[in-house]
């Protein structure tokens, strides 16, 4: 049995408040009237673009004098609520990152039992903790989804009826793009990965003592349906959640790119977590050959991900449409660092670290690399859902990082409090011996 | 050194030639060839035999694909004649780059798969028409065979081969 250690549940807590702390502060200091927002963004006019990185309470991407001359108040109520989303925006990116992460492990875990793999059974217990995090992070999600159907926030621009009106496309797409529909889609995604997550859960817990392996079969029966599931709710969970931020453009391996993006970080995530279990002397039984084939996996599901974030760019950038292109064009304009670096964080650096084989069995190089896919993923998601609601006005400063730390801390305090709950070498599993022995 | 002797073992299980060839490493014997109708897992270790860089030669390869795919198409697209096809930017190589990219992955991956693979059939000494080195025909189908070069007496070698599994023992010039 795995006991939490208290360093670690008090760096969770810390984690928590501190990051409690700076979102309260995001959504304090955000501007409340239209001259508040105009005085922030004339103050960070000192011809500094690229002061985007810089952790400041409001390192704003300034290009104010293509603002200020003489545009209507139209102009000034979009400055406006562009400012008022950035809490919102910075929050939603947070909660979004690292629910994806457990619903990612969510999809892993069910491959692993539908394929039957032998060599990771080992790993099951640290995969089902970190799918634990599904329940409360799903849960956040779905009510800053709600709070944004009760029009706390301009983060789904569809959800506003004055827009709504005035806007011919929206009112096409009104038939699914409406809030009631939407929560209730919502909902039934939610509702499908939790409960799949609970019956696998309870059903892997039960072969533990069974003496036959009728729960190991019916497992194998409900992770292959869930996994018909998850490839339909995911794809439709993407055009809800993400792709409607920005309703009117669309893409059709949007829900794909998606899914790599989330599968590739949970991978990531349950490397990291093994291998911190395996270096506080618990999971004896994993060797590097484990770890060989999650770096393997790592570094597989990154070059997927770029394969599917260049087709999606390169087909809409080659054919150039103008209502597809518009996209690219307001993330290269106004989010060149981001949008390219994050090609480079996802992309080249794992290709070149992971690509020796010796290296993919180094801890150490595991957990570097995993914490710099995971930035780069971070990175992939803030990219987007902020062009589509904060717009130019976006930085990372106190409200993105506060919401990471935030939900970092429940992350950690959720994993690792489920992981106490359970043996970490579950038992019964007909694949378990071949999984301690495993070596490649 | 005079004209050598082999000592020809064959062995008719790999699980058996496994431990034969531990056997024969542990007392210091040479392993001159074995012979295996397929690859048997773990044999190149048991033997103490180095391992392939062919995959080192294959990202050098692949690199070399890639820089003869970004030259070409730089000099054909971008300096030769940039003509203006359909509105694509060719004024510089970066803003035209999304659409070399499959040309680029492509030569890559060909560079990299096709040199590897010449290489191995030159580092395995591999062509059409060359002659086979068939010790035993048998080796092909269902005997493995393990070749031990002895100077003077191999009676305690033969013996000892036997007690490991060997079904049979030749002993030829080479």
């Amino acid at each position: 049995m795995y006991t939490f250690s208290s360093k670690l549940k008090i760096a969770s807590f810390v984690l928590m408040i501190v990051g409690a702390l700076a979102i309260g502060y995001g959504f304090l200091s955000s501007p409340s009237t239209v001259e508040e927002a105009k005085a922030l963004v004339a103050a960070h006019d000192d011809g500094h673009g690229d002061a985007h990185a810089a952790p400041a309470a409001h390192g704003e991407h300034a290009s104010a004098e293509a603002h200020d001359d003489g545009h209507s108040a139209e102009h000034d109520a979009h400055l406006l609520s562009q400012f008022k989303n950035r809490p919102w925006a910075a929050l939603y990116v947070g909660a979004f990152f690292f629910m994806m992460i457990a619903l990612g492990v969510l999809a892993f875990y069910a491959i692993q039992r539908a394929a039957q793999a032998g060599w990771s059974p080992l790993l099951f217990r640290v995969m089902e903790s970190i799918t634990s995090y599904i329940v409360p992070g799903g849960i956040i999600v779905f009510v800053i989804l709600v709070l944004s159907g009760m029009h706390m926030n301009h983060l789904f621009v569809w959800m506003d009826a004055d827009v709504v009106a005035n806007d011919h496309l929206l009112q096409g797409k009104q038939g699914y793009l409406n809030v009631p529909f939407f929560l209730i889609r919502a909902a039934v995604y939610l509702a499908g990965w939790i409960a799949y997550r609970t019956i696998s859960r309870k059903l892997s817990l039960k072969q533990d003592n069974a003496e036959d392996t009728k729960s190991y079969r019916m497992n194998f029966k409900v992770s292959a349906g869930f996994l018909v599931f998850f490839l339909v709710s995911e794809s439709m969970m993407s055009w809800d959640w993400i792709m409607s931020v920005d309703p009117h453009w669309f893409s059709t391996l949007f829900g794909w790119y998606v899914f790599a993006s989330m599968f590739v970080s949970g991978i990531t995530v349950i490397a990291m977590v093994t291998i911190y279990l395996k270096s506080k002397g618990y999971l004896e039984q994993v060797n590097n050959s484990h770890i060989h084939d999650l770096a393997k996996f790592m570094f597989g599901i990154s070059i997927f991900w770029t394969y599917l974030w260049f087709s999606q760019f390169m087909l809409i950038w080659y054919s150039n449409i103008p209502e597809e292109v518009t996209y690219f064009i307001t993330r290269i304009e106004d989010y060149k660092l981001p949008f390219f670096g994050m090609v480079a964080l996802n992309f080249i650096f794992p290709l070149l670290v992971l690509m020796n084989s010796d290296y993919k069995r180094i801890n150490w190089f595991v957990i570097m690399t995993g914490l710099i896919i995971l930035f780069g993923h971070y990175i992939d998601i803030f990219n987007m859902i902020m062009p589509a609601t904060v717009g130019d006005q976006w930085g990372i400063g106190v409200p993105e990082i506060g919401a990471v730390l935030f939900f970092a801390g429940a992350f950690i305090f959720t994993v690792f409090t489920t992981l106490t709950k359970a043996p970490l070498v579950p038992k019964g599993n007909p694949f378990i011996e071949e999984s301690k022995h495993f070596h490649y | 050194m005079a004209a050598s002797k082999v000592v020809q073992a064959f062995f008719n299980d790999d699980e058996v030639l496994m431990k034969a060839v531990k056997k024969v490493k542990s007392e210091n014997h040479h392993i001159e060839e074995i012979y295996c109708p397929f690859p048997v897992h773990g044999l190149d270790k048991a033997m103490g035999l180095e391992g392939t860089r062919i995959a080192i030669m294959s990202f050098i390869y692949g690199c070399i694909g890639l820089t003869v795919a970004i030259t070409m198409i730089n000099y054909i697209m971008i300096a030769d004649w940039p003509q203006d096809i359909g509105g694509k930017p060719s004024f510089s190589y970066l803003e035209n780059m999304p659409a070399f990219v499959p040309v680029m992955f492509e030569l890559t991956v060909f560079f990299a798969a096709h040199l590897m693979v010449i290489t191995f059939y030159m580092r395995s000494k591999l062509w059409p028409f060359k002659e086979a080195e068939n010790p035993d025909v048998r080796t092909t189908d269902d005997h493995f065979l393990m070749e031990i070069p002895v100077h003077g007496d191999h009676q305690g070698l033969t013996d000892m081969l036997l007690a490991h599994g060997a079904v049979e023992i030749n002993i030829t010039e080479k």
